[in-house]
């Protein structure tokens, strides 16, 4: 839509006159990059105390958000049209690549996720989180919304062939977040809510005979695990019992920054990555906490402002599937920590230690901010 | 426009764009709303619980690690058993300067290199809190020397452990298998919780086959410390499902009676009862005392076995692939009868060598060598075996051909792993043009049809392989896949039934008639065998080459080097009428099977009466 509305002579509108700022011709969402910049600042802080004030760990940290920040700042560069006319090839390489991990993977603990070229090594599957909303979102937007029911057919396979490659891997935790992310541009591209329903009760309805039928019982009491961690009180479950201790005990104030007796016992596992948010919350109290789901909130915020106000559908979809997918990752990680979620290793979007998942958000708000500077260059 | 843009309309879906954003962001906070409410209740609501929980950090959880299952004999004769032994363990958070009290601690009680990295390796694993062995078997004066001095190093502990202790170790050396320290690759495969305060692990054998059902479900507890750590109450207890005991089909008896007849030679011998498919021995020589892998072997010691000449690591029983030899010809007669090229009457010539038509190679029979002639101007299939004509199978075998042979000899369980429960299996090798060409990249030669044909060539066989066969014989074509393990916790497992070898009673009545004569007939080439026994017995004898011998040269043992001779195999079961033991047996460069088949007397003689009186011609 967007292109033939580009298309329209110019008629001497208010906007094009104005001449246009430096942070759009950098095509910079100048609120989006000022929340981004306080929430690393904070996550650093954070980082300092959950590595044993590991200074080090701070300085890669850092590097890491430099190279996500460049990687950002290139993907907003690019026009939404260009990522329009990309997308399928993005798919059709990202899919290879997925089916090459099958045969020339590398990974450890009996999955395979990495592919080797040289010394360098990278996780397709990181990829695929951009490319599969990316890929459905194309697909729709040159077709009537919302979509009809074969286009949503369509759509399904585009998103379940990747996921169902992941899966194999095996690796749940990411099939699933990519599917999210492939069926929130469904979502959001208006797709019917008998279909939302009726797929719901599909999955209620055969969940009921796989348990009963087709799951041995090893696999049932792999699932209770995961949905009781406390019931293994010595694997998962310890991880669990150790991060609400860390969280409770933190109460309004918080025990102050490096004073967190939990963290800075050794007693929280993995507490720079998955778990940190139980050293914040420890550290600095629900006080804390509130702070930070206030900035993610105003992220949020500001990704649904900008898909509303965006020009194309390809945009808006894209807008939409890139917010909820970052609110999914926020809410897993601090249900998973609390105890109300599964423990599947989801990281606390810019805050875990970690660079993988960083520069793929990163490149996704890169292309949210190119969806929220584009509509600066056209008339309305 | 090709574009159906006229369809598209951008108000719309501006609109449904909006409505869908709406609800998303409904939808989203009431997730952040429970999220909130959840951290609320965490930190206002219980913070008083946590905050206690937390400040006094007094509640600490232990794992108890289950005791590991016993491994019994069929006659109840403890194999295996868990034996209390002291370690020394140290608790990282308590120590404050680690360097220190290790150098304190090498004051006290010898610690040496490998050990102290041990310790570190396993430190990086350690759960907060928790004791990390350092040192073990520590002796009786060791404990007294650290109970005085240990007050002064807090976070050194002593503590009871159970080991794995080998009553049997070497006899049963190759048989059980051994436990040993969870090393790093092994740590990240098990499952962690339920290997938390276990520090060993089936390596390799029986001990690794059943690890799941020997090592049982860890227990733990909750208790409440000083904050020396030292553990005041325990507030609950959750305890540990030892491990399953289990009773194999092994017989002590017939097993030391293998031991001892193999003596300082290397061999093995495998014993499996057919009418069940239990294991009742299984001996490769020389064994090793499985006790010293239980802690870490030492590297000297490990060396040692590791450098020697007579690769005592190594399970001939089930990894070592030999050429069968004539152990084979029975099988190959069964082959014969069952594809209709002979009968039990039919007769072939022998000279005392064998020609492909219109090729004038000659494979000479054995006999050639000492008589000059062949066995007699005609041979039948009893006579074939009774003294292991070549002749017979040579011709048998050319017109058979190949794959034929692999497909009637494949039933016997040659040519693939038995998937007896131990570990490291071999599958030994029946050749096909298929395998050849699969496995070589080459054409097959019809002259490789005829050395097959006596078990030499390409044909390899495990000697679990050959006590497999020999079963299959002895049972008149029941098969079983061969089991070690008899019982779980007193409920017998019975061993998984193959599909039957389904042949005329009359075929086997030859094959059994044929290797009855082997032992008890005039010209047998076991007869040596048939002075002053008390029962039927039935056998093949077999002699596979080591090194090869050119066309027209003489062997002459005594000239050969003690390495390159060639290898002396027994198969034989017994008793006749009802089969009860079916035997495979190597003696490696023992010359020849003169060397193996005293061996099988020895042992059917224990399996059925108890004792044996037989003298090994040999050694008189």
């Amino acid at each position: 839509m967007a292109d033939y509305v580009r298309q329209m002579p110019n008629q001497g509108s208010a906007d094009l006159a104005r001449r246009p700022s430096t942070a759009s011709r950098l095509h910079i969402d100048l609120p989006l990059l000022f929340l981004l910049l306080i929430l690393t600042g904070y996550g650093l802080v954070v980082l300092y105390s959950a590595s044993g004030q590991d200074f080090g760990a701070v300085i890669r940290q850092g590097r890491y958000f430099l190279v996500a920040y460049v990687v950002m700042f290139l993907a907003a560069q690019l026009s939404l049209q260009r990522y329009a006319r990309w997308a399928p090839w993005f798919y059709v390489a990202g899919v290879c690549t997925l089916v090459a991990v099958i045969f020339f993977g590398v990974g450890a603990k009996g999955a395979q996720r990495w592919l080797q070229i040289g010394g360098f090594r990278f996780q397709p599957s990181e990829i695929m989180k951009l490319v599969v909303p990316m890929a459905v979102a194309c697909f729709l937007a040159e077709r009537t919304l919302p979509p009809r029911f074969q286009h949503v057919i369509v759509a399904l396979v585009i998103l379940g062939l990747p996921a169902a490659l992941i899966l194999r891997q095996p690796d749940l935790g990411t099939a699933l977040l990519i599917a999210a992310s492939g069926l929130f541009v469904l979502f959001m591209a208006g797709i019917g809510w008998r279909y939302i329903f009726g797929a719901a009760l599909a999955v209620v309805a055969s969940a009921w005979p796989a348990w009963m039928f087709m799951l041995q019982d090893y696999q049932k009491q792999r699932i209770l695990t995961l949905l009781n961690p406390e019931s293994d009180k010595l694997g998962a479950g310890w991880n669990i019992i150790q991060s609400k201790t860390a969280i409770g005990s933190g109460g309004w104030t918080g025990k102050g920054w490096l004073s967190g007796t939990q963290s800075q016992l050794d007693f929280l596992p993995e507490s720079h990555t998955d778990f940190i948010i139980a050293v914040l919350a420890e550290e600095f109290g629900l006080r804390g906490v509130l702070t930070l789901m206030f900035l993610y909130s105003l992220v949020l915020w500001r990704g649904f402002v900008i898909g509303m106000s965006a020009q194309s559908s390809f945009g808006r979809m894209m807008a939409g599937s890139l917010t909820l997918t970052f609110f999914v990752y926020v809410f897993v990680n601090m249900g998973m920590v609390a105890g109300l979620l599964p423990v599947v290793g989801v990281p606390l979007p810019l805050v875990s230690a970690g660079g993988t998942a960083l520069v793929t958000l990163m490149a996704g708000f890169g292309v949210l901010m190119a969806v929220s500077t584009e509509k600066r260059m056209v008339v309305r | 426009m090709p574009h159906p843009i006229a369809l598209k309309d951008p108000h719309r879906e501006t609109r449904i764009y909006q409505s869908r954003s709406f609800t998303a962001i409904a939808i989203v906070l009431v997730l952040l709303g429970i999220i909130v409410a959840r951290y609320y209740n965490l930190q206002i609501t219980e913070y008083e619980t946590y905050r206690t929980q937390s400040d006094s950090n007094r509640v600490r959880l232990e794992p108890l690690p289950p005791k590991r299952g016993l491994i019994y004999d069929r006659n109840g004769v403890l194999l295996a058993d868990n034996r209390p032994s002291f370690t020394l363990s140290i608790i990282r958070e308590r120590v404050r300067d680690l360097d220190a009290t290790l150098a304190e601690l090498g004051q006290i009680i010898e610690l040496d290199d490998g050990e102290v990295e041990k310790f570190r390796e396993r430190l990086l694993r350690r759960r907060p809190y928790e004791a990390v062995p350092l040192h073990f078997r520590l002796s009786a004066a060791e404990r007294a020397r650290l109970a005085v001095d240990r007050y002064r190093m807090p976070g050194v502990v002593v503590e009871a452990q159970l080991l794995r202790h080998y009553p049997h170790g070497e006899l049963f050396s190759h048989a059980i298998g051994y436990v040993g320290r969870i090393n790093e690759r092994e740590a990240e495969e098990v499952d962690e919780s339920n290997y938390r305060g276990t520090f060993h692990i089936g390596k390799v054998g029986i001990e690794k086959h059943y690890e799941d059902l020997l090592h049982g479900k860890v227990g733990y507890q909750n208790v409440e410390t000083d904050a020396h750590g030292r553990v005041l109450r325990v507030l609950e207890r959750f305890d540990p499902t030892p491990g399953a005991n289990i009773t194999l089909n092994l017989d002590i008896n017939i097993q030391r009676a293998a031991v001892e007849a193999l003596g300082e030679r290397r061999g093995a011998v495998v014993a499996i009862d057919p009418r069940s498919g239990g294991v009742l021995a299984l001996v490769s020589t020389p064994g090793f005392d499985t006790n010293l892998f239980v802690n870490g072997i030492s590297s000297k010691d490990y060396s040692a076995l590791r450098d020697s000449p007579d690769v005592p690591l190594f399970n001939r029983a089930v990894q070592g692939q030999y050429p069968p030899g004539s152990t084979i010809k029975p099988m190959m007669g069964m082959a014969g009868l069952q594809s209709g090229l002979i009968t039990p009457e039919y007769t072939v010539p022998d000279p005392g060598w064998y020609s492909l038509p219109g090729d004038s190679h000659r494979y000479r029979d054995w006999i050639l060598r000492i008589r000059g002639t062949g066995h007699a101007p005609r041979v039948d299939l009893n006579m074939a075996i009774a003294e292991s004509c070549d002749t017979y199978f040579y011709d048998l075998g050319h017109r058979l051909t190949i794959d034929r042979m692999h497909d009637y000899l494949a039933p016997f369980g040659l040519g693939q792993r038995t998937d007896i429960d131990t570990t490291n299996e071999r599958p030994g090798v029946l050749p096909s043009k298929r395998w050849k060409r699969e496995s070589l990249n080459q054409p097959w030669y019809p002259g490789e049809t005829v050395s097959a044909s006596i078990g030499q060539g390409y044909m390899l066989a495990t000697p679990l392989q050959l006590a497999e066969a020999t079963a299959v014989i002895a049972s008149r074509g029941v098969r079983h896949t061969p089991r070690l393990l008899g019982a779980i916790n007193g409920e017998p497992v019975p061993a998984p039934l193959l599909d039957p070898l389904v042949a005329k009673p009359e075929y086997w009545d030859a094959i059994y008639a044929g290797m009855l004569e082997v032992v008890n007939g005039t010209r047998g080439t076991a007869k040596a065998l048939a002075k002053g026994i008390q029962y039927q017995m039935a056998g093949k004898t077999g002699t596979a080459q080591v090194i090869g011998i050119a066309q027209g040269a003489v062997y002459k043992e005594d000239e050969v080097d003690e390495r390159h001779r060639h290898h002396g195999l027994f198969i034989a079961f017994a008793p006749v009428e009802a089969p009860t033991i079916a035997l495979g047996i190597i003696v490696e460069n023992g010359g020849g099977s003169g060397a193996a088949s005293p061996i099988a007397r020895k042992v059917i003689d224990t399996w059925l009466l108890g004792h044996s009186d037989f003298e090994d011609p040999a050694d008189g």
